[in-house]
């Protein structure tokens, strides 16, 4: 039987990359800059600036830093209700990062992923944004298993925090 | 600067619990209790207000037809106003403006809901366009997901302690056990707090409200209908009624975002959206924090009760421990926060919570809140001035302020 091949999809489109397994590549959150207040969005806006006085600025398409420090933390150690879909069974509690980007002075949420606990994170550490499977769905039509991605935020080994 | 005053004329609540009713039953029963204790007659009201649920179909949406309608229609105008926590000071100021504006002089404010048990939750349905939808989808983040960063950072940055939110869930559990609207009305040891299960660490479920069925209602008169028709009763004004939204950027993250604006092109305001909401409270009413006398915050979290002691000004940030451990903001103490018991011993019932506060510093500044009676220590009789804030989701949040 040959190796099958990997199906993967964002589990939302246009907000980060995606780049092929192995290609070396970071991913990215995409995120949309108002040129003329310099002003970062993400989600990203794509009808206007949101920046009150900025609203003719253009909006240019930017990748966001994909390191920052922690801000703060958490974890779900009840599984959450729907629209979250339960990857294990039973749940496994996670923790929820918040992460400030220095350039982009802004706070972006995002899962850890599994393996890592609370006691694991501190104030500050260096946190990288990696891509992880947020859950296993069907293909309804080819009946094969793909894989839904979301971007999640690492710890960066070695990297402690309250520097 | 302060704004022309209306007056409370009456208060009235449906006890919070499980009640497995209809929403219009705690609701109607509230404005009933108000209206009688204004000693007003549903007809002679002037204009009705609802305050909004969204977890109970279209008479939930249009609260104020399904109350105008269950109380008997009288021709009278309505409105209907959705502001997550914040909806009934929403509907509040409504009846405000009305007043305020010449076309009436008696409103009725009315908020009530069921709420089902366990996390709130979106309505059915996929959305992958509404971020409250797409929080729970992409990160499984709950409303206290919320909550436990902003304990977190409070621990993090002002040595805030597991204790201190335990103190938090005491204190208002001992305010609450006589109040016969309360649905918790039981003493909670530290130890209760300590055994019950982590939810979003570091809060327990101890640290996180209910979500609870219940029902608050105000009635609102000019002053001129006040001085002639309510010479005979303790006088309780509306001093302030604030219902500002963030200004940008809001670099604080708030449900139901993914991320907090960006501050690297525009810098972030002089006061957080929290700070905001206090502040334009003050202003309107022309009284200072050091004016307050008692409060009823939006403790969703005992976490959470701290961040606004430093929000309202009553103490610098950082200090809401020391203010806590000191008593000051326990019955006794100089400015009793959460008489009532607060959301701990209540449950959040959204579109009712904002009125169940106004309702509470009514009784408080009147001096009838009986065994839960907040006493000024400067004049030994019930509090002059009192403050109500809480915040929801969506860039939504109110406080009212009430002085006699």
């Amino acid at each position: 039987m040959s190796t099958a091949t990997t199906h993967r999809r964002a589990a939302i489109e246009g907000w980060f990359t995606m780049p092929e397994p192995g290609s070396g590549e970071a991913p990215h959150l995409i995120g949309t800059r108002c040129v003329d207040s310099g002003t970062y969005f993400f989600p990203p806006e794509r009808v206007m600036s949101r920046a009150p006085g900025f609203a003719e600025s253009e909006l240019e398409e930017v990748q966001l830093s994909n390191r920052g420090r922690l801000w703060s933390w958490t974890d779900a150690q009840y599984q959450p209700p729907p629209p979250y879909v339960p990857v294990t069974d039973p749940h496994e509690p996670f923790c929820i990062a918040a992460v400030e980007l220095e350039a982009e002075q802004m706070v972006v949420l995002g899962q850890v992923p599994a393996g890592v606990t609370v006691d694991d994170l501190e104030l500050g550490m260096e946190m990288e944004l990696v891509l992880d499977r947020l859950r296993t769905e069907t293909d309804e039509d080819t009946g094969e298993s793909v894989d839904v991605m979301v971007w999640k935020w690492a710890p960066v080994p070695g990297k402690a925090g309250r520097s | 600067m302060s704004v022309a005053k209306v007056a409370v004329a009456g208060v009235g609540m449906h006890p919070w619990g499980k009640w497995g009713e209809n929403f219009v039953t705690y609701g109607v029963a509230a404005a009933r209790a108000a209206l009688a204790d204004a000693g007003v007659d549903w007809s002679d009201v002037g204009f009705v207000a609802g305050a909004d649920t969204m977890r109970n179909g279209y008479p939930g949406y249009v609260a104020g037809a399904t109350f105008a309608q269950a109380l008997g229609w009288t021709g009278i105008p309505v409105t209907s106003a959705y502001g997550a926590c914040a909806s009934g000071a929403m509907a509040l100021e409504a009846a405000r403006q009305r007043i305020l504006a010449g076309l009436c002089d008696v409103a009725l404010v009315v908020g009530a809901d069921t709420t089902p048990k366990g996390f709130l939750k979106p309505n059915a349905g996929e959305r992958t366009d509404d971020p409250d939808w797409l929080r729970f989808n992409l990160l499984g983040a709950t409303n206290p997901t919320y909550f436990a960063l902003y304990a977190r950072r409070r621990m993090e940055l002002f040595g805030a302690t597991q204790d201190d939110f335990t103190a938090v869930k005491v204190k208002n559990a001992a305010h609450g056990l006589s109040n016969p609207f309360a649905r918790y009305r039981k003493e909670v040891s530290a130890a209760d707090v300590d055994a019950s299960p982590l939810v979003a660490s570091p809060l327990r479920l101890l640290d996180i409200c209910a979500t609870s069925d219940g029902g608050a209602a105000v009635v609102l008169t000019s002053q001129d209908y006040a001085e002639a028709h309510l010479a005979d009763r303790p006088r309780v004004d509306v001093a302030a009624i604030s219902t500002v939204t963030p200004t940008f950027p809001n670099t604080v993250i708030e449900m139901p975002e993914f991320a907090t604006d960006s501050a690297a092109g525009i810098p972030a305001p002089q006061r957080t959206f929290k700070q905001a909401i206090g502040h334009a409270a003050y202003e309107q009413a022309g009284v200072s924090p050091g004016d307050v006398e008692v409060a009823e915050v939006y403790d969703l979290s005992t976490a959470l009760e701290l961040d606004w002691y430093e929000d309202l000004q009553f103490c610098a940030p950082g200090e809401a421990e020391q203010l806590l451990r000191d008593g000051v903001t326990t019955l006794g103490g100089r400015l009793p926060v959460n008489p009532s018991g607060g959301l701990a011993c209540f449950g959040e019932a959204v579109p009712a919570q904002a009125l169940a506060q106004v309702c509470e510093i009514t009784w408080q500044l009147r001096g009838q809140a009986g065994d839960r009676q907040a006493i000024s220590p400067d004049s030994g009789e019930a509090p002059k001035v009192g403050i109500t804030a809480n915040q929801g989701l969506f860039g939504h949040g109110s406080s009212v302020i009430l002085t006699r």
